[in-house]
């Protein structure tokens, strides 16, 4: 159990990595990297956690109640919005790609540039 | 490269990763424990601030500095998928044909798009007390507008979202983060420094400069994904292919 | 309790990115995106994480998703006109 949510945290990142090195289809591609993302919140957080602990927020608990780690709450959160914006970006390359070369197959676009 | 030969690579190294990563795991603390020490230093400081919520503290007073480089790879990639998506000279904008949408839908759409743009609200301005903060709230306010398009239809939401409004916050929400830094810098002992009263734990007011830099990162946040979701409508709806195309078709 | 709810969310997570990875139209992926979202937001408040946790319904279930829809309907479009 106490090294569970690490591993699943792991496979999530392998799969995701092996999503995107295989995909065929880059909005596709883009999608695989969302998961990879994902594996860093959960090991984050999961690296947070305290048995039995609260959330950190006081505003309805007395202070001196135990709660989890917030550093890394606040490191996922900035990410998974930041990550959106970004995931945008991407997929905005994708429909530029697509317009210039009319295919978003990686392998076909690789044979374009030469 | 082969495929094949790629497929032998990718399989050698994903192995190797999950071998060193579950090596690694093994000598992390274990999972639930009680030994967090960076996590303890920021909820006193939280509490020294007078900062219910300890995740907007860490974000906007003890590393703000750290999210004001959030906010700017947010805004650059705003810009740059703004950049990549408008509308080139050979294509051309089509309107999109009004679609009937079921009377239900639509009532149901009317009636929540008011309660969910609140809720946004609601979370951003209470971001320094309960669970939210800008970033939550940001995005569930742009949400909220969208529910326009699905109750109604596209124009109805072009009429009611001034897209150049949108796109002058966002530059405002970034400018306004930057500026509230320079007056910790002008008033204070450092760039970002939490220079205004505290007030009382647990008001609205509290917190010091937290609530500023929490409603400034809200508007740049719901600026930029209804900017982001603006030209992803557009592309996908509005504007056909080039010129040439357009004839043929 | 705690350890059961936070497995069962784990095991949820694990598998709803392994079939998001492994569905490999993109318009099915967004749909499948978007229930990883929801259970990762699940995850998080079980992990007493809800600041992550909002944000996470809010992005992952709808607005990736959505913008991965129109990037396809978008790249489609150009496809048929070809």
């Amino acid at each position: 159990m106490s090294l569970l949510p690490y591993l699943i945290a792991g496979w999530i990142f392998l799969v995701g990595v092996h999503g995107m090195a295989t995909s065929r289809n880059l909005i596709h591609a883009v999608g695989c990297l969302a998961v990879t993302q994902s594996s860093t919140y959960v090991l984050l957080l999961s690296v947070g956690y305290r048995k039995g602990a609260t959330a950190p927020v006081f505003s309805d608990v007395p202070t001196s109640v135990p709660v989890v780690d917030p550093v890394v709450q606040a490191l996922a959160l900035t990410d998974v919005v930041v990550g959106a914006t970004v995931t945008a970006l991407l997929l905005a390359l994708v429909v530029q790609t697509a317009k210039r070369h009319g295919t978003v197959d990686p392998d076909e676009l690789s044979g374009l540039k030469g | 490269m082969t495929r094949r030969a790629r497929l032998w690579v990718l399989a050698a190294g994903l192995l190797a990763t999950a071998a060193v990563y579950a090596a690694a795991c093994t000598e992390l603390p274990g999972f639930g424990g009680s030994w967090h020490p960076y996590g303890d230093r920021a909820v006193h400081a939280a509490l020294r601030q007078r900062t219910a919520n300890t995740i907007s503290s860490v974000n906007f007073d003890q590393r703000a500095f750290d999210t004001l480089g959030e906010e700017t790879v947010l805004f650059a990639s705003v810009l740059g998928t703004v950049v990549l998506l408008r509308r080139t000279r050979d294509e051309k904008r089509v309107a999109p044909e009004p679609v009937r949408v079921p009377a239900a839908l639509r009532r149901y759409g009317l009636l929540m798009l008011p309660v969910t743009l609140l809720i946004g609200l609601y979370v951003i301005a209470h971001g320094q007390l309960s669970p939210g903060g800008g970033f939550q709230g940001g995005v569930v306010a742009a949400t909220s507008l969208h529910l326009l398009y699905i109750a109604v239809d596209y124009p109805a939401l072009e009429r009611l979202r001034p897209l150049g409004l949108y796109e002058l916050a966002d530059g405002a929400g970034e400018a306004a983060y930057v500026l509230l830094g320079a007056a910790g810098l002008l008033a204070g002992p450092a760039y970002l420094a939490n220079v205004l009263p505290l007030g009382t734990f647990n008001t609205l007011s509290s917190g010091g400069t937290v609530p500023l830099l929490n409603a400034a990162v809200g508007i740049e946040v719901t600026s930029a994904v209804v900017v982001l979701l603006a030209h992803f409508l557009a592309q996908a709806l509005e504007i056909e292919g080039d010129a040439e195309e357009g004839r043929t078709a | 309790m705690d350890d059961a709810l936070v497995v069962a969310a784990l095991l949820l997570v694990a598998a709803a990115a392994t079939v998001a990875v492994f569905q490999r139209d993109p318009a099915r992926q967004a749909i499948v995106l978007s229930l990883l979202g929801l259970a990762l937001a699940v995850l998080f408040t079980v992990l007493q994480a809800p600041d992550v946790g909002l944000a996470q319904l809010a992005v992952g279930s709808a607005v990736t998703p959505l913008m991965i829809l129109l990037a396809v309907r978008k790249v489609r479009r150009k496809g048929h006109r070809k």
